[in-house]
């Protein structure tokens, strides 16, 4: 070897240490990011998942639980945010449920992060931002953009077929990294099947009424602006969605969740607990098919023009135009829905009730904006961590 | 199951290892500049994994 290799090699193993540092800066300060939760007045105590099944002990899914207590017994509610992270407004509300809601009857249990671990990676190839931030008075909050899938380095290879468990039915391969097909999981399976069991444990034990998964869904997609209920939750799904869209402004649908569709919560939570299980579904442009570039403002705004194009050529299950769903829309979409459920919940069972108050409206969150609901952690003396 | 899967994990991850340790071998051995930059942008998405970085 001669000198002048020897020289270029070096120079060339430098340059891609550089690569290297750089970039694996980038995907360090992702998955490591802290987003600060201030802990409203409703909420009594912060567990771990892990208390309910030891098998996601010391993970990156060892999710916290937000606990509201009423002063009075009652019924219990939890609520799932970030199940899928690529969906902000499910975790926003949730957020909002946390730092707002009061109760006075019952417990409200909720999630903001269900699958932790997909919140720290990004769609490969898909040009996310690793990260979004809201504006607030106080200067914004910052948040990490998730993928629909449990992170690679908490859980790989992928199988050839995903073969659900228990139903044995086969799934898209990359399913199985999505905790929203890993329902009901097993205790000794893969980290995503641990994470559902532990929940599944969690809804056992605590004797939970209703479960509520917060989504959303790209408008190519036809279950959008909807609430997909289980059987057992038909009634209560039909009553919120017709009283939502007489009060509240905006108008949700209703689905039964399909009897042989395997692995989703609405199916497998109503399947394998008590507990009544539903879905709601707000609209992200960001996520179709046909969208432009995928930047943080059009994971917020909601606008994309290809997107509206599509809408025009009758591609959408949604309508859109240029003021797009801006991402207040989605959340309060998200929010009312939760306090509707929770009131109807509560005027069909007087012996379970679940009375929650001060949860952030539609209209208002329309109004103001999310920001205005974001408490400032550095104001608060009680705050947790995502 | 759960033991399984760590096992196939490990393999994964030794997989992962020894051919970043062949594209090392290649960048040293090859004499052609454009092989040089060829082993080693294809190694950094190795080197990033055994890292647990992505």
């Amino acid at each position: 070897m001669t000198r002048a290799v020897l020289i270029r090699k070096v120079v060339f193993a430098a340059l891609a240490a550089a690569l290297l540092a750089v970039s694996g800066r980038s995907f360090h300060a992702h998955r490591h990011l802290r987003e600060p939760v201030v802990l409203g007045p409703g909420v009594t105590q912060v567990k771990t998942l892990g208390a309910y099944g030891p098998g996601v002990t010391g993970t990156v899914n060892d999710i916290n639980l937000y606990m509201l207590e009423g002063v009075e017994p009652g019924g219990t509610a939890l609520v799932l945010g970030g199940t899928h992270p690529e969906e902000p407004a499910g975790r926003l509300a949730a957020w909002l449920l946390v730092e707002h809601a009061t109760i006075r009857k019952g417990r409200l249990i909720v999630v903001l992060t269900a699958n932790r671990s997909a919140s720290t990676v990004t769609r490969p190839s898909a040009a996310y931002p690793p990260t979004y931030t809201v504006p607030t008075a106080w200067g914004g909050q910052t948040f990490r953009m998730g993928d629909r899938f449990s992170n690679p380095l908490d859980q790989w290879p992928d199988p050839e077929v995903y073969i659900h468990y228990p139903s044995r039915q086969y799934l898209a391969y990359v399913d199985v990294r999505n905790l929203n097909r890993a329902y009901p999981g097993r205790a000794n399976g893969s980290l995503t099947e641990r994470t559902t069991h532990a929940l599944m444990e969690l809804i056992r034990r605590e004797g939970v009424d209703v479960v509520i998964d917060l989504h959303e869904a790209e408008l190519q997609y036809p279950v959008i602006n909807t609430i997909v209920t289980h059987q057992k939750g038909q009634d209560l799904a039909t009553m919120v969605s017709m009283t939502l869209s007489d009060l509240e402004g905006f108008d949700i649908g209703t689905e039964f969740s399909p009897l042989n569709l395997h692995g989703l919560s609405h199916r497998e939570i109503g399947d394998h607990s008590p507990a009544v299980s539903l879905l709601f579904e707000a609209p992200q442009p960001f996520l179709d098919a046909t969208r432009g570039k995928t930047s943080a403002d059009v994971l917020l705004s909601g606008q994309d023009e290809f997107v509206v194009k599509a809408g025009k050529h009758g591609m959408l299950f949604a309508p859109i135009d240029e003021k797009g769903w801006p991402i207040a829309l989605r959340v309060g979409r998200h929010t009312s829905s939760v306090a509707q459920t929770l009131d109807t919940w509560t005027e069909d069972h007087p012996d379970r009730p679940i009375e929650v108050s001060a949860i952030p409206r539609y209209r208002e969150v329309a109004q103001l904006g999310v920001g205005h609901f974001l408490k400032d952690p550095s104001a608060s003396a009680r705050v947790a961590f995502e | 199951m759960w033991m399984l899967q760590s096992v196939i994990t490990g393999a994964y991850y030794g997989l992962v290892a020894v051919a970043a340790v062949l594209l090392v071998a290649n960048f040293i051995r090859t004499k052609a500049w454009d092989r040089e930059l060829l082993y080693l942008i294809v190694l950094l998405p190795f080197v990033l994994r055994l890292l647990r970085l992505k």
